[in-house]
């Protein structure tokens, strides 16, 4: 009998792992124990990081790749894919994530980043890449890039969900338009979005993103999970909001349990009930750094 | 045919779509009344952790598990496999199979995510190869005597069948090819 030939790290296997994170939650951790009560808690993946983005914020200075002993500790803790992030343009910091066979790389405009002009080549890797984006224009550069999952970026570490709606917003009203447009003015939504014309067109006949779009940075309740999931969000990542909070691992589970039932209020009102204080949230516009206008 | 995919959380929509490409209404699982009156049901891909997790915590185990005791018809893929099966190799000590059917599978067998993979299958029945999409997928270790082995890598079952219950390693639902959800569909309501 004819033995199978596998082909490995083709765009299918690259944006199926995506497919089969969605309904999920996928939870910062800075070491092997917080990884654990993520997977408890039902946690779809996890990501691996030296300091959530709150601590990053407060702390200052630049920020980088996790020490490859942290991301190997994760890895053996947990049975659920463990994610990880490199700088903005940092190939070699990806090329490493790639070595310790991280499941998927996040280019993350949390860390500090590596290139002002350049993103990384990212069809380059065997390894999927998630990027955020604050608008459609951005999510299609990076799909053209070679992401393989979107996210929307948010503000990470705020504890406040108003730039993660605007974002998320952004990305699918555009997306409502691009299907109501004529082929004639598609053309003028790949100059506008900066974006190559095939995705504009594959939109406008699937009426989606060719990836999966998932919400970031500052999701800290059951009800913001479920607000993102409304508006279109395929999963939620969550940063500081679940290890920043007075109970993690019940906050956690709450997250979890309100991702799946998202548009049911009444199990939404009982995971909400007793969760103890969420983490301490910042307005926006007294930030000092805004992560998200990291990026081009 | 009202066919119920299960919610949880994973691939449970690109189901959806094949189930409405194949002829059948789809509905989506998410809590116990939603198991009240479908005919058969797809547990999807995903993280098995977090399904099994979910179940409980939502209620649908235990009415699940009558169901398809009394014979309701069930698909499940990837996670769903790991879901169904006997024991889990290498999974959490928690984690608690519904043993649907006779097989042992360790998780995440073929490796982490570098190692998934897509490839040729030659499956019992079709004329032309099936593409097969492997991702973190489990491992079937062993197969019991009553399970029918309908596809293999390197002589591992990927494809296996006992009375309604089917299972598969891979990821049906993302190429586009009805095949499977035909076979399934056809196994379910043969008899009624």
């Amino acid at each position: 009998m004819n033995e199978a030939v596998r082909e490995t790290g083709t765009q299918l296997v690259k944006r199926g792992l995506a497919e089969m994170l969605k309904g999920g939650v996928i939870m910062d951790v800075v070491d092997a124990e917080q990884a654990r009560i993520a997977e408890d808690a039902g946690a779809a993946a996890v990501m691996a990081l030296e300091r959530v983005p709150s601590d990053i914020r407060k702390d200052g200075g630049v920020a980088r790749m996790s020490d490859p002993e942290m991301i190997e500790g994760i890895k053996s803790a947990v049975t659920i894919p463990v994610m990880a992030k490199a700088r903005i343009g940092h190939f070699a910091e990806a090329q490493i994530l790639q070595s310790l066979e991280v499941d998927y790389i996040d280019e993350s405009e949390v860390l500090t980043p590596a290139d002002e002009t350049h993103h990384i080549d990212k069809w380059a890797f065997e390894v999927p890449f998630v990027c955020g984006a604050t608008n459609l224009g951005e999510a299609l550069r990076r799909i053209s890039e070679g992401a393989c999952l979107i996210r929307s970026k948010g503000e990470a570490g705020t504890g406040n969900i108003v730039e993660a709606v605007r974002h998320i917003r952004a990305i699918t009203g555009d997306i409502r338009k691009i299907t109501q447009a004529d082929n004639a003015e598609l053309f003028d939504w790949a100059k506008k979005l900066q974006s190559p014309l095939p995705l504009i067109q594959e939109i406008s006949e699937t009426g989606r993103l060719p990836v999966p779009i998932f919400c970031a940075g500052g999701i800290a309740t059951p009800a913001d999970a479920s607000l993102v999931m409304q508006l279109g969000a395929e999963s939620v990542f969550v940063g500081s909001g679940i290890f920043k909070s007075e109970d993690p691992a019940q906050r956690a589970q709450a997250i979890v349990e309100a991702t799946t039932n998202f548009a049911d209020a009444e199990k939404l009102a009982k995971v909400s009930r007793g969760l103890g204080e969420a983490m301490p949230g910042l307005e926006i516009e007294n930030l000092e750094t805004r992560l998200s206008d990291r990026g081009w | 045919m009202k066919v119920g995919v299960l919610a949880l959380q994973g691939a449970f929509d690109r189901h959806a779509q094949e189930l409405s490409l194949a002829g059948a209404t789809p509905l989506e699982i998410r809590g116990p009344k939603h198991l009240e009156d479908v005919d058969a049901l797809i547990i999807p891909g995903g993280e098995s952790t977090t399904i099994l997790k979910l179940a409980e915590s939502l209620g649908v185990r235990d009415l699940l598990n009558d169901q398809i005791q009394d014979g309701l018809p069930v698909l499940g893929t990837c996670a769903g496999m790991i879901v169904l099966s006997k024991a889990i190799i290498d999974g959490r000590d928690d984690q608690n199979p519904l043993g649907s059917i006779d097989i042992d599978v360790r998780r995440n067998g073929y490796g982490r995510q570098l190692a998934s993979f897509e490839a040729d299958l030659q499956i019992t029945g079709f004329e032309t190869p099936f593409r097969g999409v492997f991702i973190r997928a489990p491992l079937v270790e062993r197969a019991g005597k009553d399970v029918e082995v309908l596809a293999s890598v390197e002589g591992n079952p990927v494809f296996c069948r006992q009375e309604k219950i089917m299972t598969t390693s891979f990821h049906p639902e993302l190429v586009s090819d009805g095949r499977i959800h035909e076979l399934f569909l056809e196994l379910a309501f043969a008899s009624s």
